[in-house]
């Protein structure tokens, strides 16, 4: 792979000189966590750990309008904007690689394919957090999936080159990038190595998909469906999360009649219903039980990886701290510190709406 | 790491979309009748005139299509008529919600949209020179009816061919004059049985669709069988395809998820790691056996 280097004092005139690829996109302070927002890129910041939502909401927007109806016919409808979107972690570009796969897979979904192709994709290194676990789900570097991927060594940038697009852009920048010396290259095998050892997660997730075939009827299932609020945070957050719903909407302004998507969770207790009112997972329990299979079981045999990157969205944002992490802890028997296995274990009953 | 050298997803190779998946297509209904209290009959007719025959000769029995009205959403529903028989698509409709109830306020060549066809559909070319054992319940009568047609109009290329349909009631037996036509036939057999005959006036079995095995006589390891119907109604049947000494990958069955895309994206229809939108809705027993929740 080609890379190059960039001095720091280049980075806010090599971010505007890639603007003019399109919409200029990177992760910004929101409260005590972090978003991506369209600003200029001296607001971006280059510390910041995983973003609340993360970056699928560019392929898959939590609702758009995919069809719309005129004179008794059906009109594909794009939304389509040229985006430059950067900081995104190797979890983030790992689990976009997921969604490209899924999504080309079959029938392409040509929705998810222009806004792929109008979207340039700036990778960004970052350090680990105490919830972050990429080191055990085999994500932690990233070889292809983006355009350019900018890796942090304090007073310079090293910018790898992912693909012809990225190679593109780079004519937007060329002055601000130069070639890299082997004093570069023996910095950033350093720095790898300081990451490696930031790790905090330390867990046998190795063999996660026997393990959960086999406790499949074990009672963590129950005890997690007790405290889960249905609330779908999980779905929503978790970068390689893919389901929608679609649904006929009648614009009164305009007068016109829209196809929507929009971002759907199997844990809502509607996901399974069929006519008659039948539900194949009534419990709460059970939908868990396909979130976490699907997860990390089922999606194996389809593509050879589990579907979880480890980027730890999960961990920060269930409030009732069911994730991967506490999910295998449990499984491997070791207690996990968690509220629902609290609750299990003082049998707090808990008023469900 | 979740399982070491773990081949990635990787994301090379261009991909062309050709049609948007997503976008229907415009059909005429071209005659409409009921067929129970609840269920209707619909012939439609794809309106561009260029795609008629490639649609109607295109697909398999066992598929399904994605019919929708603006603002009343879309659904899947089972294609009835059979690709031996183009022109026309045919389906039967049962009245349960918002979408089934706009369908029926619809007068003949109102316009309905169509996506597809989806879904695996039923294996018909390992089904040639096989005896076939046909199990409908019920609504199950719609897939199974576009497999039977097509076995009949292709007669000579399976072996002896068995029909056994149960409905509720005479009134909830769908195209009930149909299959006492068919019954009439001397080229493969037909049997049909009611739970409960409120008319009086039924002239066949009453009884449950599994009583209506004692008329069976297939050679078993050279036997398909298929049974759509309700799912509570599988368990039975199966266990009557195994008497006889059926194999598992020798048993179909359909099944019935909620559908959203029809094209293995949105989810909603996810068993396990299948789609039942595309690696169904058709599946083996044995795929039953070994994916679970699946029924
Ligand atoms: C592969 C397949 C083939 C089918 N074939 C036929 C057929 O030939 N004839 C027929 O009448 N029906 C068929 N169905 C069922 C049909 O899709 C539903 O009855 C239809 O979606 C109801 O739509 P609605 O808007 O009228 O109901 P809604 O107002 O959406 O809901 C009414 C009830 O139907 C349930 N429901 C909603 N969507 C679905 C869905 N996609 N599948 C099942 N239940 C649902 C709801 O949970 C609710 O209980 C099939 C379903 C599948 C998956
Ligand atoms: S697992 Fe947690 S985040 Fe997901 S729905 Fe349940 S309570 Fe909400
Ligand atoms: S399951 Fe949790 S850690 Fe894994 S990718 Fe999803 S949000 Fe991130
Ligand atoms: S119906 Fe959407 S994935 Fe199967």
């Amino acid at each position: 792979m080609r890379v190059f280097k960039l001095k720091r004092e280049n980075f806010i005139p090599f971010m505007k000189g890639l603007s003019k690829f399109g919409e200029l996109w990177g992760p910004v302070r929101k409260g005590d966590r972090y978003v991506y927002a369209n600003e200029p890129p001296e607001k971006f910041v280059l510390n910041a750990i995983r973003t609340i939502v993360p970056a699928k909401k560019f392929f898959l927007p939590q609702k758009s309008t995919i069809l719309k109806f005129k004179n008794n016919e059906w009109l594909e409808h794009y939304d389509v904007k040229k985006r430059v979107i950067f900081g995104l972690h190797p979890c983030d570009i790992h689990a976009l690689n997921i969604y490209h796969k899924f999504y080309t897979r079959l029938y392409p979904d040509p929705y998810y394919l222009k806004n792929r192709e109008n979207t340039l994709i700036v990778g960004l290194s970052c350090l680990p957090d105490e919830n972050c676990f990429c080191h055990l789900t085999d994500t932690e570097t990233v070889n292809e999936g983006f355009d350019l991927f900018l890796t942090d060594l304090g007073d310079k940038f090293l910018v790898w080159v992912g693909s012809p697009k990225g190679d593109e852009s780079l004519k937007l920048v060329k002055d601000l990038i130069e070639d890299t010396t082997q004093k570069d290259i023996d910095e950033y095998v350093e720095w790898r190595k300081k990451r490696r050892s930031m790790f905090k997660v330390s867990l046998d997730l190795e063999g996660m998909p026997e393990i959960l075939t086999f406790n499949y009827d074990s009672p963590i299932w129950e005890q997690m469906g007790e405290a889960c609020l249905s609330c779908g945070t999980c779905t929503m957050v978790c970068p390689s999360c893919t389901c929608f719903d679609i649904d006929d909407e009648f614009d009164i302004r305009t007068d016109e009649m829209n196809r929507q998507r929009y971002w759907y969770s199997c844990v809502f207790r509607e996901y399974s219903m069929v006519a008659g009112g039948h539900n194949f997972r009534e419990a709460r329990s059970e939908r868990l039980k396909l979130w976490y299979t699907h997860k990390l079981v089922g999606f194996m045999s389809e593509y050879g990886s589990p579907a979880c990157v480890g980027c730890g969205r999960c961990v920060v944002s269930c409030p009732v701290d069911i994730n991967v992490i506490t999910v295998a802890k449990a499984l491997l028997k070791e207690k996990p510190d968690a509220f629902w296995a609290r609750m299990a274990s003082s049998n707090v009953e808990v008023q469900h709406a | 790491m979740l399982k070491a050298n773990a081949p990635k997803c990787n994301i090379r190779g261009n991909v062309v979309v050709e049609e948007n998946p997503y976008f229907p297509e415009r059909a005429r209904i071209v005659r409409k009748f009921d067929l129970t209290r609840d269920v209707r009959f619909f012939q439609v007719r794809i309106c561009d005139q260029d795609k008629v025959m490639t649609w109607t000769t295109n697909y398999k029995p066992g598929q399904f299509m994605m019919i929708s009205l603006p603002n009343a959403g879309e659904a899947p529903f089972s294609i009835t008529s059979t690709p031996s028989r183009p022109g026309l698509f045919e389906f039967c409709i049962r009245k349960v919600g918002r979408l089934t109830s706009k369908l029926f306020e619809l007068k003949e060549n109102d316009f309905i949209w169509l996506r597809g066809p989806f879904g695996n559909g039923f294996p018909v070319e390992m089904m040639y020179g096989k005896d076939l054992l046909f199990v409908a319940g019920g609504l199950g009568a719609a897939p199974l009816r576009s497999v039977l047609l097509y076995a009949l109009d292709y007669r000579d290329r399976f072996g002896k061919i068995f029909y056994l349909y149960g409905a509720k009631t005479p009134d909830d037996m769908l195209f009930r004059e149909e299959f006492f036509r068919m019954k009439e036939r001397d080229d493969f057999e037909c049997y049909l049985t009611v739970d409960a005959d409120p008319t009086g006036l039924w002239p066949f079995d009453i009884g449950v669709v599994t009583s209506l095995f004692k008329y069976v006589n297939v050679d078993a390891d050279n036997t398909v069988a298929i049974v759509c119907g309700p799912p509570v109604m599988y368990k039975y049947v199966v266990d009557e395809f195994l008497k006889i000494g059926i194999p598992d990958d020798h048993i179909f069955m359909t099944l019935e998820r909620k559908m959203k895309c029809g094209i293995g994206k949105c989810g909603q229809c996810v068993v396990e790691h299948k789609y039942t939108c595309v690696d169904g809705p058709v599946f083996t027993l044995w795929d039953v056996k070994n994916i679970r929740t699946l029924i």
